[in-house]
Parts: C-alpha cells; structure tokens; sequence
C-alpha cells in the first residue's frame, strides 16, 4: 500500500489529497504563500501535523487566524532565511510558483529548509491551453482563471519545463502527479494534465 | 468620550499583600498595594480571564470611563468593551497599575512602613519578573489559575511574553504586541537620555519634583513613538499662527505639540516612577537567563502566541517582533503573526485600527473557553 493509499483523505481538491497522502502525521510543515489556510487547517486535521503558514497579504493573513492556523504574515520573494537548514519536514508552495519572480531562490530555499519540497501548478502545456493558443488567445480555464491583463502570474511553464529544470539543478523528482481538474492522469502528463504535483528533494 | 456601545462605568479596586515581596534586585518590599479593574464576568470555571499588562505610561484604567469623570476614558477602550476586539461578553478582563506605579499601587510615592516617610528615589528598582511575581498574586486574589490570554503592548507585550516563561501552566496565549525579546541600544540610549534629564535636574536633586526634567524625558520619549511621515503629515514645517521669527519661542506647529505633550506629562506623572519603568525595560531579556538564546528561554512556554507588529514602529521594529516568531516556530509552537501597516509608528498599538482590531478579535476567536 502507498502513502497516498494510507492517508484516504479528502480535503475537496486532488492536489490536496495528494500533498495529504505526503506528509506523515507528526511532521513539521510549512506552507508558502498558505492563502486562508485552508490546507494547512485540512493537513492539521486529517494528518496531524505541525504546520506554519507565510502569507503576506493582510486579508488572507486574516482569514487564516480565523482559520485557527499559525500563519505569519511574511514575503516570500525576500527568501527563508529566518528559517534554517532543515528545519521542516515538507515546505509546500501550492498554486503559486508561477506567481514569484525568484523562482529558482525560493525553489532552492524550499529545498535548504526543508527535507522535501512540495509543489504544484497549473501546466502551461495542457491541451486546452494549447489550443487556445493556436486560436490566438491566451489560455483562460479552470486551472488558470485569469484574463493576462488580470493574472497575478508571472512566469509561464510546462511540465515538461519543470522537469527540465529539476533535471539541470539536480533536484530529485521523488514522485509527480498530475491532474486534470478531479480526476488524475496517467499518461501523456504534459498535453493531457491541467495540475501537477511534485515531491522533491536534494540527493543526500 | 463615552463611546455608545462601551464596557461604560467602571471603578477601581484595591487588593492588598500582606507577605513580604522579594524583588529581582536582591531586595524585598514588605508587602504592597495594586489598584486594578475588571471588566466583564468571571464564567463559572473561571478559564476567561485575560490579563492586560500596561505599558510605560499606562495603568489600570483600560476601558470605561468613572461615573464622576466621563472624560477619563480607559487607554485601551477601543480593544476592549461587550461586541469590540476583546470582548468582555465573551472574557473577563482584567488591568492593573504595576508595582512601582504612580496611579495608586504602591510605588514611589507610597509611604515607606519602616520610616513612615514617602519611599521617592528609595523605591526598589522593579523587573517585569517581578511585575509578573505581582500578577500571579493578583491572580491568586481573584480566583483565577490560569488566564485564558495575557496581552499587551510595547513594555505591556513584554509583560504577556514573560508570563508564558515564568508560570507556563497559568497562560494559554499570549497576544504580544509592538513588543521585542530586549531592548536595543538605540533604545537604552534613549531611555538613558530621558533618565539623566530626571536625574540631572536641580529639582529633583532637591527632592522636589523635577518638572523641566520630566517635560523633556517625554519629549523625547514622544518623538520615538510617533513615525516620520505621521510627523510630516500631521505638521510638517508647518508654523504657529502669529509666531515670532528669529527666537527661540515656540514656533514650529512640532514644537509646539511636543511642548504641550511634555508640560501635560510632567503636572501628574511621578519621576521615580519614570525612573523604574524606563529601568524595567532596560533589563528585560529574557533569554539572558539562556545564554542569550531566545528559543530556549520560550522553549518553557505551553502558552500559544499572537504577536503584533506595526510597520512604522521604529522603536520596536516589526524585524524585533520576528525574531520571536523564529524561535517560536523554531521550537515547534504555535504562533501567527500579522504587520499591520500603520502611519503612527510605536503608538500604533494603541489606535483603532481596523485591520489591527480584526486580527485581534480573530485570533480570540479561537481561545476555547
């Protein structure tokens, strides 16, 4: 039986569940860029966790003091360095790589800090993005809901380029799953999946 | 002003402790007084007491106003009052003047029992270890074993993070606001200058009251509390109507405001009193006691910690504020914090803020009673 098997939980998204199925109860995570705390609360609950949130928006640090969960209100651009090296068992970064400018520092400090990253985004490459390009317009779905003039993202990638990425930095892709809204792909990830998940680590 | 929906009339109360007290310093004070208020019901198993710790300047009338004096308003009675931030439908809240005081605990200008003369300059110099030692006897007085939450802000904070080292079993949060692990040098010095401005002034070598001393430690104190573009907004370079040019009168609408503040400081508040919690600041640092670190010394706290910080704060910088947040989070507890931004530097703590409030009220929210 997996982890993922093991952990039958269901915090209502499929990458979620994933990150769920990862972390063990008792563990120490941190999770950037929380939002309203909604997985750390989910993670707290239905594994037992340990968890610490940053957030840095104040309406969302907010919604996550009312979510009951330790969140500190924070930037992620300027790096973890109030943190040390391994200090958390999983660093999780969902929904929000493609958002950040330094990705490759905060992607580095995920892996300094923590024993495993954790991350997840929505795939540039899948099919109905790709058409939309081929139609002459920039994706707009489930996965990335936002028109280009409003997105709050900065930086477009695939999963095949994250791939690549990890692969040039000697980032161990440990597991990755992907997702087309609720249901998980098994072949074809890049043109078939909208989401993916990573666990990564460091080589020891 | 009284305020529609406020905690309304309130009144002082008086506890006496007969054993002697011994203090930080070495020395022992032969019983004392705390004048206190409380606010709200203590609930049936007496698990909703939060305690507010003042800071500098502060003492125990929090919230309410007197019913002989509607204009004397509790310095904290936007937080706290049935439906605001700290809610006293919900907690039982209670405010104290600490030990060395000068609104009616025994401080400075109590009478000394063993010469029968006011203490002045002999009062024993107080800690917050010590001020917290006088809290739990409060505490004990009032039937409460544990408080639901000890809060406070600036040497107030220092106070609530204090409580979860000394007695971890008696504070379930601690809501630490505008507050440090110590004082920096920057902010020695300026207690030291507003120290010799006391010490240094005929006055009070005299044995009188050192006015011109006390209207400048407030003076500077002020400057430190407020922020540079609150000061710029709020006067600039802007002139007292009719002002005489090329003296040394009062000219600028800064001096003039900084003047008054220092004049209305030095008629009521007691220099050795502003000798001892200038003194009790200086010497908080508790991971002293660890080798100067921090994680050990609040490794002992069970309490969990909501810590404040504003973005303007200059004395007590929000990047002061994160350092106790690293080690809480360091050690494995439970901590949130929020930067509130704010324009008014150091006394933002004390402004009815409402993201501030919300945070506030939020996090109290969640303290099971």
């Amino acid at each position: 039986m997996t982890e993922t098997e093991l952990a039958k939980v269901a915090l209502g998204r499929p990458d979620f569940d994933v990150i769920a199925g990862w972390v063990q109860p008792g563990e120490r995570v941190l999770d950037l860029g929380c939002d309203d705390g909604s997985l750390l609360r989910g993670l707290i609950e239905a594994r037992g966790v340990l968890g610490w949130g940053i957030e840095i928006e104040d309406g969302k640090v907010l919604a996550a003091i009312r979510n009951g969960v330790n969140v500190i209100q924070g930037n992620l651009e300027a790096g973890l360095a109030d943190f040390e090296d391994g200090a958390f068992h999983h660093v999780i970064l969902s929904q929000t790589l493609q958002a950040m400018r330094h990705t490759e520092t905060i992607v580095n400090e995920m892996l300094r800090v923590g024993r495993e990253a954790v991350v997840s985004f929505p795939n540039f490459g899948y099919w109905k993005h790709r058409q939309a390009i081929l139609n002459g317009h920039m994706p707009v779905s489930e996965s990335l809901p936002h028109q280009w003039y409003n997105s709050p993202n900065v930086r477009f990638f695939t999963i095949a380029d994250f791939d690549d990425f990890c692969a040039e930095r000697g980032i161990l892709v440990r597991e990755r799953k992907v997702f087309d809204g609720g249901r998980e792909i098994t072949e074809e990830h890049n043109f078939l999946g909208s989401t993916a998940v990573y666990r990564l680590g460091r080589a020891r | 002003m009284a305020t529609d929906n406020g905690i309304g009339v309130v009144e002082a109360q008086r506890a006496r402790f007969d054993a002697p007290f011994a203090l930080a310093s070495g020395g022992a004070l032969p019983g004392f007084e705390l004048v206190y208020e409380t606010y709200g019901k203590l609930n049936a198993a007496k698990n909703n007491a939060i305690l507010i710790c003042h800071a500098l300047s502060g003492h125990h009338h929090v919230a309410g106003y007197y019913a002989d004096d509607s204009k004397n308003v509790g310095w904290w009675d936007n937080m706290i009052g049935p439906g605001r931030a700290i809610d006293t439908n919900r907690f039982f809240v209670v405010g104290l003047n600490n030990l060395g005081g000068c609104h009616g605990s025994t401080g400075p200008a109590s009478i000394n029992p063993a010469t029968g003369r006011v203490w002045g300059a002999d009062f024993p110099v107080v800690t917050v270890t010590d001020w917290v030692n006088s809290q739990a006897l409060l505490a004990d007085h009032l039937g409460i074993a544990q408080w639901a939450a000890t809060a406070g802000g600036s040497l107030g904070g220092m106070q609530a993070m204090q409580w979860t080292m000394q007695f971890p079993e008696r504070v379930r949060h601690a809501l630490v606001i505008a507050a440090a692990p110590n004082l920096t040098a920057e902010n020695i010095a300026f207690n030291e200058v507003a120290r010799q401005a006391i010490l240094t002034d005929p006055e009070y070598k005299a044995g009188r009251r050192p006015v011109t001393g006390l209207r400048l430690a407030r003076m500077l104190g002020h400057i430190t509390y407020l922020s540079d573009d609150q000061m710029a907004e709020k006067f600039g370079r802007k002139r007292r109507p009719g002002s005489d040019s090329y003296g040394f009168g009062v000219e600028f609408e800064i001096e003039s405001y900084l003047n008054y503040q220092g004049d209305k400081f030095a008629e009521w508040f007691d220099a050795d009193t502003y000798l001892r919690m200038t003194k009790a600041l200086d010497y908080f640092d508790p991971a002293a006691e660890t080798d100067g670190n921090l994680r050990a010394a609040l490794m002992r706290a069970k309490a969990k910690f909501l810590v404040v910080s504003f973005s303007t704060d200059w004395r007590f910088s929000p990047e002061r504020s994160r350092e106790i947040v690293d080690a809480l989070v360091h050690n494995g507890q439970d901590v949130a914090y929020a930067e509130i931004k704010s324009v008014h530097g150091h006394d933002s703590f004390l402004m009815p803020d409402a993201h501030y409030h919300a945070i506030m009220r939020a996090y109290l929210d969640g303290v099971r009673l």
